[in-house]
C-alpha cells in the first residue's frame, strides 16, 4: 500500500488518480500510524514551502522520518522534493527533512517565475531506477517559483534561467520538482518505476 | 527549454461542449470527458474547461463535469465559470482540477485571488480577462459577466493588479476576435506580457497556425489557448506543433 501524505497543501486528487489509473494500490491518508505502515511513501505538493509545517504538528514528520530510517521508499513531488533539503528560501524559518544539504532558491531574476509548463529532462545518471525506460530529454510538467539546486543526488536537470535539479535519487529516496501526475504517459511510466521498486 | 504550451479549450454549457462567435450562436461541440481525452493523446499541453453558462444563470460550475473530465486526464487542466467563493474553488479542486480561473468574481472582489493563491498555491489561481479595444480611447477595456459587462478597467492594468494579489497567470481573451478565426490580438496580449512577470494565456482568434507563430512571436505569450479548431478537426496538434517547431518556436513535440 502507498500512503500519499496528506497535509492540506497539493492537490491530492490528481496523485490519486494517477495511481489508480496504473493499479497501484494507495491511500490518501493524513494519519501517522497508516504513513508509519505504508510500503511505499509519496508527499505530493504544490504550494508555499511554508506548508510543510503541518507534517510536524500532525506527527507526519516523525512518522516520515522513521520510515525512511527503514528504508520504505519515498518520492517527494515538487514541495515534497524540496522538503528532503535542509531549507528553502521560501520560508527560511521552515526546517525541511534534511536529506541532503542545502536549500531551495528562487529563479534569477532574467526569467519569468514560476517556472510554469513543459520542459526537458536531461537524464544524467543513466542507471536511475526512476526513470528506467523513459527516453532521454523527455517533456514533463513543471509549475514552480523555486528549485533544488543540482546535487549529489541530481540524476536529471532541466535549464531555466541555470539549470537546476528536475529529479534526485539515492537509494530508497526519491523526488522530482516536475509533477509526475500531470506529465502524461512520460509522468504515469515513472510512477510505475516507483510502484515496481 | 522551456516550451510554449498548447492549451485545448472546453466551453461547456450543461454538460455539453459548445462553441460561438463572439460568445453568441453556440453549436453543440462534443462530450467535455471524450474531447479532453482525445485532445490528450493527440498533443493537447493542457486542457481548460470553461462553464461558459455558469455566472450568468448564477449557477456553479458543474462539479460531475470536472470530475468525469479530471478522471482520465494527466496532463494540466484548469477549470474556470462561477467561481465566486474559495469554497467553490475547493468544490473544483476537489474534483481533480490542478488550477481555477476566475473572471468575473475576481473583479467584484479581487481579494479572492489572494485567498486561492494563500491556500492552493499562485499556481492554481488563474486570473481570466475579457477585454475589448476600446473605440474611443483605444485601450483594452475589462469585460465581466461572458462579455456581456463592461467594466471600464484597463486590461493592462487589471493584469497587473491581479499579479499582485497572487495569480499565477492570466488568461487573457480577446473579445474582438473571439471565435472570428483571424488570429490572435498580438497587440492586446504583447501589452499585457510586458506588463506582467507571470505566464500570459492568449485566447481568441486562432484560426491557423500562422496565427500561433505571431502570437508566440510577435505577441509575447507563453500559451495560446483555442476551441473551435481542435474541436471540429480543422488542425492537429501534431501537425499545428510541427509548424511551430519549424518556425522556431520551442514546443512539446514529439510528445
Amino acid at each position: 500500500m502507498i500512503a500519499i501524505v496528506d497535509y492540506k497543501a497539493g492537490n491530492l486528487t490528481s496523485v490519486k488518480k494517477a495511481f489508480d489509473h496504473i493499479r497501484a494500490e494507495s491511500v490518501v491518508t493524513a494519519d501517522p500510524e497508516v504513513v508509519a505502515n505504508a510500503d511505499k511513501i509519496v508527499l505530493p505538493g504544490v504550494g508555499h514551502f511554508a506548508a510543510t509545517c503541518a507534517l510536524s504538528s500532525a506527527g507526519l514528520r516523525e512518522a516520515i522520518a522513521s520510515a525512511i530510517q527503514r528504508e520504505v521508499p519515498y518520492l517527494g513531488i515538487c514541495v515534497g522534493m524540496q522538503w528532503m533539503l535542509e531549507s528553502s528560501e521560501e520560508a527560511p524559518s521552515v526546517k525541511g527533512l534534511g536529506v541532503w544539504p542545502g536549500a531551495c532558491e528562487h529563479f534569477p531574476a532574467d526569467v519569468k517565475a514560476p517556472h510554469v509548463g513543459w520542459n526537458q529532462v536531461e537524464i544524467s545518471h543513466s542507471s536511475s531506477r526512476l526513470f528506467r525506460g523513459i527516453p532521454p530529454r523527455s517533456f514533463v510538467y513543471f509549475t514552480h517559483s523555486y528549485r533544488v539546486p543540482v546535487i549529489e543526488a541530481t540524476v536529471a536537470e532541466t535549464e531555466y534561467g541555470g539549470p537546476f535539479s528536475a529529479a534526485v535519487e539515492k537509494d530508497h529516496l526519491f523526488g522530482t520538482q516536475f509533477h509526475p501526475e500531470k506529465s502524461g504517459t512520460v509522468g504515469l511510466k515513472l510512477l510505475e518505476n516507483f510502484c515496481n521498486l | 527549454m522551456l516550451t510554449k504550451r498548447i492549451i485545448a479549450c472546453l466551453d461547456v454549457t450543461a454538460g455539453r461542449v459548445v462553441k460561438g462567435i463572439k460568445f453568441l450562436n453556440l453549436r453543440d461541440a462534443g462530450d467535455p470527458a471524450e474531447l479532453a481525452a482525445s485532445h490528450s493523446a493527440n498533443g493537447a499541453d493542457e486542457v481548460v474547461l470553461l462553464d461558459i453558462a455558469a455566472t450568468h444563470e448564477n449557477r456553479e460550475t458543474l462539479v460531475d463535469t470536472v470530475r468525469r473530465t479530471a478522471k482520465e486526464l494527466f496532463i494540466p487542466f484548469t477549470v474556470g465559470g462561477g467561481i465566486r467563493t474559495l469554497q467553490n474553488a475547493r468544490e473544483i479542486f476537489d474534483a481533480g482540477a490542478d488550477k481555477v480561473s476566475i473572471n468575473s468574481a475576481a473583479i467584484a472582489d479581487p481579494a479572492l485571488i489572494t485567498q486561492i493563491a494563500n491556500r492552493f498555491g499562485c499556481q492554481a489561481a488563474i486570473v481570466a480577462i475579457d477585454a475589448k479595444r476600446s473605440n474611443q480611447s483605444g485601450k483594452f477595456e475589462v469585460y465581466t459577466h461572458g462579455g456581456r459587462k463592461t467594466t471600464g478597467r484597463d486590461a493592462v492594468e487589471w493584469a497587473k493588479e491581479a499579479e499582485k494579489r497572487g495569480a499565477g497567470e492570466i488568461l487573457l481573451t480577446s473579445m474582438d476576435r473571439d471565435g472570428t478565426g483571424k488570429g490572435f490580438d498580438c497587440e492586446l496580449t504583447a501589452a499585457v506580457g510586458e506588463a506582467v512577470r507571470i505566464p500570459v494565456i492568449a485566447s481568441g482568434g486562432a484560426g491557423g497556425s500562422d496565427h500561433f507563430v505571431e502570437v508566440f512571436g510577435e505577441g509575447h505569450a507563453d500559451a495560446a489557448l483555442a476551441a473551435s479548431i481542435f474541436h471540429f478537426g480543422l488542425s492537429s496538434f501534431s501537425d499545428l506543433k510541427q509548424q511551430l517547431q519549424t518556425a522556431g518556436i520551442p514546443v512539446r513535440y514529439p510528445c
